[in-house]
């Protein structure tokens, strides 16, 4: 049999491979530094899968009506769909000066820089923070949500106007048009559906946010009851009912959200 | 079609347009007790509010090294809980994707099991656990591991789809054995994207691990809870600032090696 000769040196195999070792190895200190508070990993285990038998088997409702779970589900709902669209409309806007071939590069980059700022900070952070001038509620949370919203729009939108071709803005150019003229009668109809289907998408990650914030920034609605029936109830029971409404809907949001927007590409 | 008959068409298309989404906003506002002129007030109070107290002082320096202990405590976990997920999400995408199924239903199988795990919120997750595991750094590791494990077993078998159809056929016809084909062939070739895909899932889950870190008492979320209802605003801020440093040197770096391996 013959030896191959060795593999010439490749630089991305090397990055990806120290990567990977540097991330074996902080995942083995965190392993080793593990704060565990003396739980019983075995019992807790065989408890966890016990509990999560009958939160899925025996769900049943206890401390809501189920007239009232729909209510709160809706409250979630309408909570992701707010903030979708406030971040809808700040992102149309800020997409406008982040787009390379409709604003001049000075701005984008002071925008991205703002942008990259914002999303740095977590969502949960933006709505404690705003609930101290505004007090715990819708409007603390749905400001504190907006932001991340608004950040990722601003990223999807301005892609979507990029892909726009750079000749067909040209000519408009070079027949007169204004710059408003261009957004509205060239920009915004050839990118509408891209548009469109991100701001669907968003709606979806917007909807487990607002279940998050109900649970941990008294935004209200069935994320604050699953928190209630999790930490206040102890009821594995009523927190399975809770879970599988939220289930049901993510789950036929993410399917229509896949057969819509199968076309375009997710971030990553 | 005449001009104006098309301009007349897209007026009203852009008027239903603009009608629903009104609609939508007052009957949300309405649903959730949101006020859209209130949340204009509240940014100007909360920026004046923010400028006057929201600003490290002397004492809050103090505790930069508790926050800093608990930073490392949260980054850790985001990348432990990730890095796992990500070695158990490879295994189901194998056997899950069409181009590498063992079995036509191990996909179904696969792709139904993720569906319910990643479309668990990361939260519902964490006060699911925190009956078994209470609020121990358990009950986070797991939420994490189970949206994150969901999540990446779905692109994970969209990147060896993709990726890998016509080698793996090329590689069959020659008679390759399978488990060459996987380890030769399929994740060599698709270990870069699924890198990216584990960095962009670190990423956010450092977020996650904050919110996370409230709900079960652990990290740095815990921590900002504390000083937030002990009203000290001031290390509040510094732990915010912490964060926003950390989160983008990663978000920098992960980016930098992103570009160059894809």
């Amino acid at each position: 049999m013959t030896t191959l000769p060795p593999r010439p040196f490749s630089g991305v195999r090397w990055l990806v491979r120290t990567t990977l070792a540097v991330l074996a190895l902080l995942t083995i200190v965190a392993f080793a530094t593990f704060d565990s508070r003396s739980v019983d990993v075995g019992k807790a285990t065989a408890e966890f899968l016990a509990g999560f038998q009958r939160l899925l088997l025996e769900p049943r409702l206890e401390n809501v009506t189920f007239v009232e779970l729909l209510e709160q589900l809706a409250i979630t709902v309408a909570l992701g769909a707010l903030t979708t669209l406030i971040g809808a409309a700040v992102a149309f806007v800020a997409a406008l000066g982040v787009a390379r071939n409709l604003a001049p590069r000075w701005l984008s980059l002071v925008i991205n820089s703002v942008t990259a700022l914002v999303r740095a900070v977590p969502t949960v952070l933006w709505v404690l923070l705003f609930a101290v001038s505004a007090g715990l509620g819708s409007v603390a949370a749905v400001i504190g949500m907006s932001f991340h919203s608004a950040g990722y729009l601003i990223k999807a939108y301005a892609e979507s106007f990029e892909e726009i071709e750079r000749g067909t803005l040209e000519a408009l150019e070079a027949s007169g048009a204004t710059w408003w003229q261009i957004v509205a009668q060239a920009v915004v109809p050839s990118s509408v559906t891209a548009l469109l289907s991100w701001t669907f998408v968003r709606f979806e990650i917007n909807f487990s946010t607002a279940i998050a914030m109900g649970a941990a920034a008294g935004a209200g609605g069935i994320g604050f009851d699953m928190f209630m029936a999790s930490g206040f109830y102890l009821d594995l029971r009523e927190l399975g009912a809770f879970t599988y409404a939220v289930l049901a809907f993510a789950i036929a949001l993410e399917w229509f959200a896949t057969r819509t927007t199968a076309r375009i590409h997710r971030p990553g | 079609m005449l001009p104006r008959e098309y301009l007349l068409r897209r007026r009203v298309w852009a008027g239903i347009g603009l009608a629903v989404i009104v609609a939508l906003a007052s009957g949300a506002s309405w649903l959730t007790d949101f006020d859209l002129a209130r949340a204009l007030r509240a940014f100007p109070e909360a920026a004046g509010w923010a400028v006057a107290n929201f600003v490290p002082d002397a004492a809050a320096w103090r505790r930069l090294p508790k926050i800093l202990d608990k930073l490392n405590e949260t980054i850790l976990m985001a990348v432990a809980s990730s890095t796992v997920a990500a070695l158990f999400a490879l295994v189901f995408a194998i056997a899950g994707a069409r181009t590498t199924a063992v079995h036509p239903w191990a996909g179904l199988v696969s792709r139904g099991v993720a569906t319910v795990f990643r479309n668990i919120d990361v939260s519902a997750w964490a006060l699911i656990l925190l009956f078994s595991f209470g609020q121990s750094a358990y009950t986070g590791y797991l939420a994490l591991f189970f949206v994150t494990f969901g999540f990446l077993v779905r692109v994970m078998i969209e990147t060896i789809d993709e990726v890998s159809t016509d080698s793996v056929e090329a590689l069959r016809a020659t008679g390759a054995a399978y488990t060459a084909i996987i380890s030769q062939s399929v994740i060599p070739a698709c270990l870069p994207r699924m890198l990216s895909w584990l960095l962009f899932m670190i990423e956010t889950n450092i977020r996650s691990a904050t919110l996370v870190g409230i709900l079960t008492g652990t990290g740095i979320g815990f921590q900002f809870d504390l000083y937030y209802k002990s009203f000290n605003y001031p290390a509040a801020s510094l732990l915010v600032l912490v964060v926003v440093l950390a989160v983008l040197a990663i978000e920098v770096s992960s980016n930098a090696i992103r570009r160059a391996v894809l």
